[in-house]
């Protein structure tokens, strides 16, 4: 199982490489190699969490190693669903590493298979954790459309093109992705942390209890919430948005990992 | 088919001024002029192409240099120029260097404006003239037809028609980064003058939604707006106008500026932070350098434009050169065709492409026969070539029978179509 999962990482890596090799001599070959290597590596992981999922006995994503895992993997199949969707040029040059790098913490988070202390195991784990972890994967490409907006932004500004003007898609194009991802990725986040509160109220008999990881999605709520909202009255668009998306998914992935490894609290034996 | 009776003859932008090719050039279509030339000894086929950069003659003759000198006093015929004149402002080329001559000119390698795309239709044209006159033969139709396959390539395999080389397209090409789709988007003109008529052009071609004209006096502007289905402002409304524009075009003989960033700043609230994309081409400037510093803002004047179209002139120069190279390819190809529209070559080719057949099949049975004996496979690769030998028998007796008369390239053609002799390398049958 450990090697399926180092399998799986290789060929991440293979597409990454492919990906970063097409962003340099952008040839069509190139392009359809790199879909096609992670399609393979989406395939091969999505083997391995089916695998894991019957050799632990609940859904994966309790262990850190799980959890990134499992954020890894919504990265690639978001990503994946949404190019059918939507056209933006070079947008898997960007996403690729995101998700190598996930991949290299899982791998080097331990593996090993703890048992579910009793107040995890329901059925609110699968549908609390996998819901959580995709919005997660939704302000990842969000996060990546705001760097190559701001790449994009800077070269159109100071006049100087150099490896983005002509690789990258058009501002509007970068603006309206941006946009997408969080209107998939919002709705997403509020669902998981409702039933996340459903669930302590069965396993702890109490809706919110202030515990680090608690009031940390919280204030990412926020921030998201503010981005929306800004974006539709004041017109915080592109620059601002991009920006934004960059913060909030700043303050995602410290909600994810800060708060386990510097807070302590209730969410704590699951990371 | 000797590769020599091939020839081009013309003139073109780098060979003669404008005065000279506005007096040769053929308008209309060509009927007349394509019949003359037929009808001048030697000539066998004959293309013409004439274009507002060049008018030039493309025909096969079995007597080159007589033919090219009634063909150049016929397409100098309109001036009245010595023929040692006519001969300094036109080329020839011959054989192999017409070849290449008319690739690069189908694929825009030999255009002024490197990469433009007309000029693939032009020749096209031409060719749909000349065959529809029957001036056209075997070769010429190979030849043609190879032209515009050599254009298609260099198209698909380089980036040579990628990159904005004018200021005013240049300008198209930074809205569309910005804005992506321009079929919504709302342009300003302040002032007229003519680079940026042909920038506001551009964008129409583009697809833009809705012109204003704003200018000093209003008469110009309401003249100005009739042009491009437009509205006229005084200079007096632009503040306001600023909101709903979405590109803003200003070439003014103003001596200061029009629009400083103080002007702007408070309307970018009201606009909800849309970009607003400033093209400023007059000298001196019109619009307030600090602009740019704003968010969303995105300035570019005239000398900034011209470092855009200096960028990529250096890249097509590099796809120029693979463009270059592909012509060197085909060229050699083409000229592997002519050198085959022989009767020996071909009698040579057809008994090789035999023997690697029977080579192939029999490697193959002996290899699924291992039992058979040297003296049997002795007598099967007998039987194979004598059955390949009475089978081409006939054929190649036709083949030597064509002596003369005007059906010998096409007699021979048809052969090599039969046997497959001119199909590339990479779709080879020995291959499958």
């Amino acid at each position: 199982m450990t090697l399926l999962f180092q399998l799986t990482f290789l060929i991440y890596c293979f597409a990454t490489l492919t990906y970063l090799l097409y962003f340099y001599n952008q040839k069509k070959q190139m392009r359809q190699l790199a879909r096609y290597v992670l399609g393979a590596a989406a395939l091969s992981h999505l083997v391995y969490t089916v695998a894991r999922y019957f050799a632990v006995g609940h859904t994966p994503i309790t262990s850190n190693h799980e959890a990134v895992s499992f954020f890894a993997l919504s990265v690639t199949l978001g990503f994946l669903s949404f190019r059918w969707r939507y056209k933006v040029k070079n947008f898997g040059v960007f996403v690729a590493p995101i998700i190598n790098i996930l991949m290299a913490v899982a791998i080097i988070s331990s593996q090993d298979v703890r048992d579910l202390p009793p107040a995890l195991q329901s059925l609110w784990l699968p549908v609390h954790a996998s819901i959580a972890v995709m919005a997660n994967a939704f302000l990842a490409l969000a996060f990546s459309g705001g760097v190559m907006y701001l790449l994009q932004e800077r070269e159109i500004k100071n006049k100087r093109f150099g490896l983005f003007y002509s690789r990258l898609p058009s501002l509007e194009a970068l603006d309206s992705l941006n946009q997408h991802c969080l209107s998939v990725g919002f709705p997403l986040m509020t669902l998981g942390i409702i039933t996340g509160s459903v669930w302590a109220k069965q396993a702890w008999g109490s809706y919110w209890q202030w515990d680090p990881k608690e009031t940390w999605s919280l204030i990412t709520w926020f921030i998201y919430a503010a981005i929306l909202h800004l974006r539709f009255t004041a017109g915080w668009r592109r620059r601002r948005a991009a920006i934004m998306a960059i913060i909030g998914f700043s303050s995602a992935l410290f909600t994810l990992w800060g708060v386990n490894f510097l807070l302590e609290g209730l969410h704590s034996y699951a990371g | 088919m000797q590769v020599e009776n091939i020839i081009a003859l013309g003139v073109n932008h780098k060979t003669a001024p404008v005065a000279i090719r506005e007096k040769l050039a053929f308008s209309g279509d060509c009927q007349e002029p394509l019949r003359i030339v037929r009808g001048i000894e030697g000539c066998e086929e004959c293309c013409i192409l004439s274009t507002c950069n060049r008018v030039e003659i493309i025909f096969v003759s079995n007597q080159p240099e007589v033919t090219s000198r009634e063909v150049r006093k016929f397409l100098f015929s309109k001036s009245n120029l010595t023929e040692e004149e006519t001969k300094k402002y036109s080329y020839l080329h011959y054989g192999r260097d017409a070849i290449i001559h008319l690739f690069r000119v189908a694929s825009s390698l030999d255009s002024m404006i490197v990469g433009e795309p007309q000029i693939l239709g032009q020749l096209k044209q031409a060719f749909r003239d000349a065959t529809e006159e029957k001036c056209t033969g075997l070769v010429l139709n190979r030849f043609i037809q190879k032209a515009f396959s050599v254009a298609k390539r260099i198209r698909t395999e380089t980036n040579i028609g990628g990159s904005a080389v004018s200021i005013s397209y240049a300008a198209v090409q930074l809205a569309k980064k910005i804005f992506g789709d321009l079929s919504d988007k709302k342009v300003l003109l302040i002032g007229a003058g003519e680079m940026a008529e042909l920038a506001a052009e551009h964008l129409i071609n583009q697809g833009i939604k809705e012109v204003v004209v704003a200018n000093r006096t209003l008469e110009r502007a309401v003249k100005l707006a009739r042009r491009f289905n437009g509205s006229a402002v005084s200079l007096e409304e632009l503040i306001p106008q600023l909101e709903t524009v979405d590109i803003l075009i200003s070439s003014t003989g103003a001596t200061d500026l029009v629009l400083r960033r103080d002007d702007v700043k408070p309307i970018m609230r009201q606009r909800m932070n849309r970009p607003l994309f400033l093209i400023d081409i007059a000298v001196p400037r019109d619009l307030d350098p600090e602009l740019n510093d704003l968010d969303n803002i995105y300035l570019y004047d005239i000398d900034d434009l011209k470092n855009v179209v200096d960028i990529n002139k250096e890249a097509r120069d590099k796809e120029a050169a693979c463009g270059e190279r592909i012509v060197g390819e085909e060229t050699l190809k083409f000229q592997q065709w002519l050198a085959g529209m022989e009767i020996s070559p071909t009698i040579s080719q057809v008994r090789k492409r035999a023997d690697d057949i029977i080579q192939l099949e029999l490697t193959r049975t002996f290899g699924q026969l291992k039992e058979l004996s040297p003296k049997d496979k002795k007598s099967i690769e007998k039987l194979a070539t004598s059955i390949s030998n009475k089978l081409l028998h006939n054929p190649i007796i036709f083949l030597k029978s064509i002596t003369s008369g005007d059906d010998v390239e096409l007699n021979i053609d048809m052969f090599r179509q039969i046997f497959g002799l001119d199909q590339d390398k990479s779709d080879n049958v020995l291959k499958d």
